[in-house]
């Protein structure tokens, strides 16, 4: 007998995804283009798998990052919170090739939190009186209204997180973080992409961000591209 | 002389008390940063930032630090990161004191529309509703009126709403206005030289003193 939190670190990203299967609901980490898991991403890609429901935030942009999902066409529906100027997913909405589900972000979020938690549904004000209560229960508790919105699982999902040890435990960086440790709790399978792996115990327990239970495979993948969405500076004074 | 762009961020700016948590949307919110003074507040950023601080210095950039609308930031010392959960958690706990928002139409009661143009491209919601029916007060940032003069202070809004009876200001290039729950916009002030007929003309709803 072997339980799953073995032997979690692979060598390569056909490894990592070698049972990723046509029809599965994919949860994939990030905002926008920042703190994606570049090389699962592409790997997915590679893998062949079709009909996919892509959970995210945003779908990419630019064409980079989740676009390439979109541009290969191995995409069902999608259930975000945000499109923008991705203009390949309102090509592909408005000729119907994808169905896609709008979300507002922290009901998102917290649909993703109550699937790892093991709570099937709360109530949330976010969305009430508006196009997003349709079909939900309504209520009103303690004189304010609220709705119902159910827990969000997946089969899979796909994190990057700055650090991680061979039992999964992840550390992020900055706001690379956003919707990785949510999506990883409320997943049957997280596969990390780790930009560096650290022995057991570098990690200080405190620091923490995702306890290893939650994550199931761990791949290093040390270059990124790390693509900039919007890059605004500021000129530096002298000095400075 | 209407409100200038930058006039509206510094009016609203001085809308923040001292010592408060503030959450900026994205574009002409985000101008209202660029006014308050150094330690003066907390900002906010729904994708799991407080202390949020300015852009960074050329080089200094790093893509893995970015506002909600994903641009390049930086943080204050005294600042954390958090999980899209927690981050949406302080919100609708109503751990922040005050929201910002661009807004396509606000009605005379306080209705927000800021995410969807009838027949128009869909950009999504984001994190609109949330902040909109979970910040503890909403401050409306807007032109008073479109391009072709069609209202968007309104009696009631005739675009999708993002949540209802939530905006206690509106902020435009004429004035300071509030929403009330008789259904009239109060004015607060008037921008130099802007005359209430003028306001009257381009509002869609009664106004009150």
């Amino acid at each position: 007998m072997q339980g799953r939190h073995k032997n979690k670190v692979v060598g390569s990203v056909r490894d990592a995804l070698a049972d990723l299967r046509d029809g599965m609901t994919i949860m994939v980490g990030g905002f926008g283009l920042s703190g994606n898991p570049e090389a699962l991403i592409r790997g997915v890609v590679e893998r062949g798998v079709r009909d996919l429901t892509l959970v995210s935030n945003n779908a990419g942009n630019l064409g980079k990052g989740l676009a390439q999902w979109l541009h290969a066409g191995i995409l069902r529906k999608v259930i975000c919170s945000y499109i923008g100027n991705n203009d390949d997913l309102h090509k592909r909405m408005a000729s119907g090739e994808v169905q896609v589900e709008i979300t507002p972000q922290g009901t998102l979020a917290e649909r993703m939190r109550a699937a790892g938690a093991g709570v099937p549904a709360f109530y949330t004000p976010t969305g009430v009186g508006t196009v997003v209560q349709e079909g939900k229960e309504i209520r009103e508790i303690d004189g304010r209204t609220y709705l119902l919105e159910k827990a969000l699982h997946a089969d899979v999902a796909l994190v990057r997180a700055a650090r991680g040890d061979r039992f999964g435990n992840l550390r992020f960086w900055r706001t690379a973080r956003n919707f990785s440790p949510i999506m990883a709790a409320a997943a049957d399978t997280t596969i990390a992409e780790v930009d560096e792996l650290v022995e057991l115990g570098a990690i200080d327990p405190d620091d923490v961000h995702t306890p290893g239970l939650y994550v199931h495979r761990v791949i290093e993948v040390r270059e990124h591209e790390n693509p900039f969405e919007y890059r605004t500076v500021r000129p530096r004074p002298e000095g400075a | 002389m209407p409100y200038s762009k930058e006039d509206m961020a510094r009016r609203a700016a001085a809308e923040i008390p001292e010592g408060s948590i503030v959450n900026l949307g994205i574009g002409l919110p985000t101008l209202v940063a660029d006014y308050l003074p150094e330690g003066h507040a907390w900002l906010h950023s729904e994708n799991g930032l407080l202390g949020m601080g300015p852009f960074p210095y050329e080089g200094d950039e790093d893509p893995q630090l970015i506002n909600a609308g994903k641009q390049t930031v930086t943080v204050l010392p005294g600042g954390s990161t958090f999980d899209s959960a927690s981050s949406f958690a302080m919100i609708r706990g109503g751990h922040v004191d005050l929201a910002f928002l661009g807004a396509m139409q606000v009605s005379a009661t306080g209705d927000l529309a800021n995410w969807a143009v009838p027949g128009g491209k869909v950009m999504g919601i984001g994190g609109a509703m949330d902040l909109a029916s979970g910040c503890r007060r909403v401050i409306a940032l807007m032109n008073h009126a479109t391009k072709e003069g069609e209202h968007k202070l309104v009696a009631s809004c005739s675009y999708p709403l993002t949540a209802r009876g939530v905006v206690a200001r509106v902020i435009t290039e004429l004035g300071v206005f509030d929403p009330t729950p008789a259904g009239a916009f109060r004015v607060i002030e008037l921008a130099p030289g802007v005359s209430r007929d003028q306001v009257a003309k381009l509002t869609g709803a009664p106004l009150v003193d």
